[in-house]
């Protein structure tokens, strides 16, 4: 961890903050990432504000890269493919059954102090790193 | 203006995760991996985030209403049960063993990186699992987001 790790972290954090504010103040909506993947990947035809949310995920991202020297290059392990789908079908599943993820518990919903945010964020936060030190150590 | 609102929306959240650091999986899993190479950035963007959305959201709470809409859409249940404990357990899981959340996931995947883009079409299929599984359920469910 460096100095420069954590002034990006803060000001990465603060953009994320500014944008989850910004989405309640003009449409009203909490920002879960994984309610709106959903909705924009499954139900863009009901509403179509997830899939420009998503679709700004994207240009945010380019310009964020461009911005601090591109984008680095994708490092593919052996074997990561199996845990990448193994583990986006737990995070789909897990992330619809307990109605959100780190963006809608994590940061909007323990910001509006929300008991179920605060149990949800514990546990995913508990379990997540349980799992990784676990498999770390294989 | 909807429409554009949440493009801004995105834009921002997108930008913000790049900069945290948290598109790259593997930095992800240095966070979530408690042994001597232990990276803590990630506390200071849940941590500064969080502190910005209480901010905001306490100014927010004093209008009636959000600029584009009739009201707000914030979910009103306080009930802890197995289904919300369980379904953080499940992502969880998911998380440590990938890096991957859903929003950095979908930043990889508009930025082409592969990785990001099998991850979200797995997410998508535990999505549909999830829906066919629990439809019994789904009468009591209410979506925090």
């Amino acid at each position: 961890m460096t100095t420069a790790d954590v002034v990006g972290a803060i000001i990465g954090g603060c953009l994320i903050g500014g944008a989850a504010v910004w989405l309640f103040l003009s449409l009203g909506r909490i920002a879960g990432i994984s309610g709106i993947a959903a909705n924009a990947l499954m139900r863009s035809r009901d509403h179509i504000w997830p899939l420009l949310f998503v679709v700004g995920l994207g240009i945010g991202g380019w310009i964020a890269y461009l911005a601090s020297g591109g984008r680095p290059a994708v490092e593919v392990q052996s074997g990561q493919w199996l845990w990448m789908i193994a583990g986006g079908v737990l995070v789909g599943f897990g992330t619809r059954m307990g109605s959100g993820c780190t963006s809608g518990h994590g940061v909007c919903g323990l910001a509006r102090f929300s008991p179920r945010s605060l149990a949800a964020t514990l546990t995913f936060l508990g379990v997540g790193m349980v799992t990784a030190t676990g498999l770390a150590l294989l | 203006m909807k429409n554009i609102a949440a493009l801004i929306g995105g834009m921002v959240f997108g930008a913000g995760l790049v900069f945290a650091g948290m598109t790259d999986p593997n930095k992800v899993l240095a966070f979530l991996t408690l042994n001597q190479n232990w990276d803590p950035t990630l506390i200071f963007v849940l941590g500064s985030a969080v502190v910005v959305a209480t901010l905001g959201f306490m100014l927010v709470s004093k209008r009636v209403a959000p600029l584009f809409d009739t009201e707000f859409h914030a979910p009103s249940n306080t009930v802890v049960d197995r289904r919300l404990l369980g379904g953080a357990a499940v992502f969880g899981l998911g998380w440590g063993m990938t890096g991957y959340c859903p929003g950095p996931a979908l930043v990889g995947l508009m930025t082409l990186d592969v990785r990001a883009a099998v991850f979200i079409a797995a997410f998508v299929a535990g999505v549909i699992v999830y829906e066919k599984w629990g439809q019994i359920s789904a009468s009591r469910a209410q979506p925090d987001g």
